[in-house]
């Protein structure tokens, strides 16, 4: 009798389970099926949210080198007091990161000599960083005593633009870096890494993503904050920028320890810098007014210009902190005082005196 | 009370007779089932049977439904896991912070605009020689463009520049597979286009109210009646007719400019036969998250994305960002000017229309096929740049250190 309930009570569960189950699997399938239909809904590009605005971040810091990597390939040397004011000018817009000179030596890059004096000089604004690109020990030395806080290093992804531009060889180069980011994280010194030519060298062509991983990461093992991307002659295009990029993260590099620097030497920069936000990436470089050219093309025009990129931002309602007419004032200062005009599009929409 | 009595003394008579049938009745069963003990047994098992029966429904009840209640507690547990998973999914592809998202979805194919010869030379001050015109774009079409806005049939009153219009569309040297279209602003226009042999034609109407009363003195109703009637007689001729919305985001008058207008005069436009609509950011102030809304407006209006191409100027340096915006929304058609011709009449000194150069640099870099041939356009952009005397806008063309 025992043996006929159990067999019983288990045919009865059985059908009542069935049931249930058929039930349950329906509602099951259903909801998997509209999961997906919203999944696929939402990747697909013709009636729903593009892309563009899904996945973007709500706020973008912007690392400012207009004073470094747009004065230096200035051939006429600006004045000290005039970079001084430049720099404060800057500051007051509101940018939280502003690349103030570099310590290499003055027989290399002359417009850089008075790096200590502009360092001394500036009006150092709590809350603002101030780094200053350093190539060796003793320019490290040089940047401890005149008070740095941060330093910026670079390493290049491509081993004939490392040879060409500082005589070594990439792994050399990082070698002597590892022991200037020790030096400086042990006087408590932040440390900023560059990779330079992460899309194409004016040398070798095209660059692998893979060398752009690789040193990156050394850069990030050797205590670098933060590690900038630097398309540095402007080849990149939306679509070898985002293979880049993958191929970065896919070296299990956090997204957040990633800037990118682009170069707008063939206009393409804003478009770049737009995929590097739809992945993640929350800093950018950029110069005001557009300073610098590209020494790798003559006449061509150099880092994107930060007004431009606030624009951009602005326009996506992306925070920057950063106020457009004080930057445009800023801009405005430095090509009165090179008597240049402005790389800006945005400068020159607005018909200012730059 | 005798009769009473009687009654009662008869009812309890009978009363008694039935406790006495009925014992005998008890009696005689309780010999019955003495006699036949077989049938005893089987009633008694009978009873039991069916006692234990109403024990084994009760059982199998109970325990049918507590393993239902663990089935489908564990198949809800699936379905929610499931769910849950499909949501992660979901919310992993919108999640911003450290997880790349879904590749994006990018046409094989951009069929690129080419509007220098006219959107662009219009804005020269300088008479540009109908020759010149004539070379510039015969050089464009070999350079593998397949339409080249070449001319406007506005009155040469207002745009002195477009006067040769005839000259030029006669003169030029056609090829098979490219289209031609000339800007129409109204019949007269259109007599003189068809005179010429025009194949196709562009209209255009403002998402602006202002602007559409500043610039052709009219309001967006009274010039789409007016496009209208220029449509009809042009697709009643076999022409084909290409529409233009301009302000699409922001207008000089204004400002901002809402969607839904737009999407309004895109959907006329087509209603009246145009094939394709170009929106256009005539001030260039979009952005891409500016440019996506109004996209996004127009495509939430039922509007298919193969009808529409996008007009960016780069007024402010947004072009090539709000490009890449729609193609990633589908948008497979592009207008642009070789070497950037054209200012903006809104912003003294400002860019006008994005390079071509330009554009194709990026989609050849992200392998979207154009069949343009970058080095002969840039050899047509060397030689416009050279006969107006001006400096190339192009980026690419600055970069190449080309004679511009």
């Amino acid at each position: 009798m025992w043996e006929l309930v159990k067999s019983v009570a288990k045919h009865c569960a059985h059908n009542v389970l069935l049931a249930a189950t058929a039930d349950t699997e329906q509602k099951y399938q259903v909801g998997v099926s509209q999961s997906r239909e919203q999944s696929a809904a939402a990747a697909a590009p013709i009636s729903r949210p593009p892309v563009s605005l899904v996945s973007l971040p709500r706020r973008v810091r912007i690392v400012e080198v207009g004073p470094r990597d747009g004065l230096q390939n200035e051939k006429t040397i600006v004045p000290t007091p005039v970079k001084i004011e430049f720099i404060n000018r800057l500051t007051r817009s509101g940018l939280k990161t502003v690349e103030c000179t570099s310590f290499v030596s003055p027989k290399w890059v002359p417009q850089m000599a008075d790096h200590s004096e502009v360092l001394k000089g500036i009006a150092k604004v709590p809350g603002v960083s101030y780094p200053v690109l350093v190539p060796n020990l003793k320019g490290l030395e040089s940047a401890l005593a005149a008070g740095v806080e941060e330093i910026a290093i670079f390493g290049a992804a491509s081993e004939s633009f490392s040879r060409k531009n500082i005589n070594c060889s990439i792994s050399e180069s990082l070698a002597r870096f590892g022991a200037v980011a020790q030096a400086a994280r042990e006087k408590g010194v932040r440390v900023r890494g560059y990779v330079s030519c992460v899309v194409g060298c004016p040398y070798e062509g095209p660059i692998a993503p893979a060398a752009v991983a690789r040193v990156t990461k050394t850069l990030l093992d050797m205590g670098c904050y933060e590690v900038s991307l630097g398309d540095t002659i402007g080849v990149g295009t939306p679509g070898t920028f985002r293979a880049m990029l993958q191929a970065v993260l896919d070296a299990h590099v956090p997204v957040h320890v990633l800037a990118v620097h682009c170069h707008d030497t063939y206009g393409q920069a804003l478009a770049n810098i737009l995929t590097s936000l739809q992945m993640g990436v929350t800093v950018v470089d950029s110069a005001a007014a557009g300073l610098g050219g590209c020494p790798y093309a003559r006449g061509a025009s150099g880092n994107v210009s930060t007004e431009d990129l606030v624009y951009m931002l602005r326009g996506m309602g992306i925070e920057t902190g950063v106020d457009l007419d004080l930057l445009l004032d800023a801009a405005d200062y430095i090509c009165a005082q090179i008597d240049r005009p402005t790389n800006s599009k945005v400068g020159r929409a607005l018909c200012r005196k730059s």
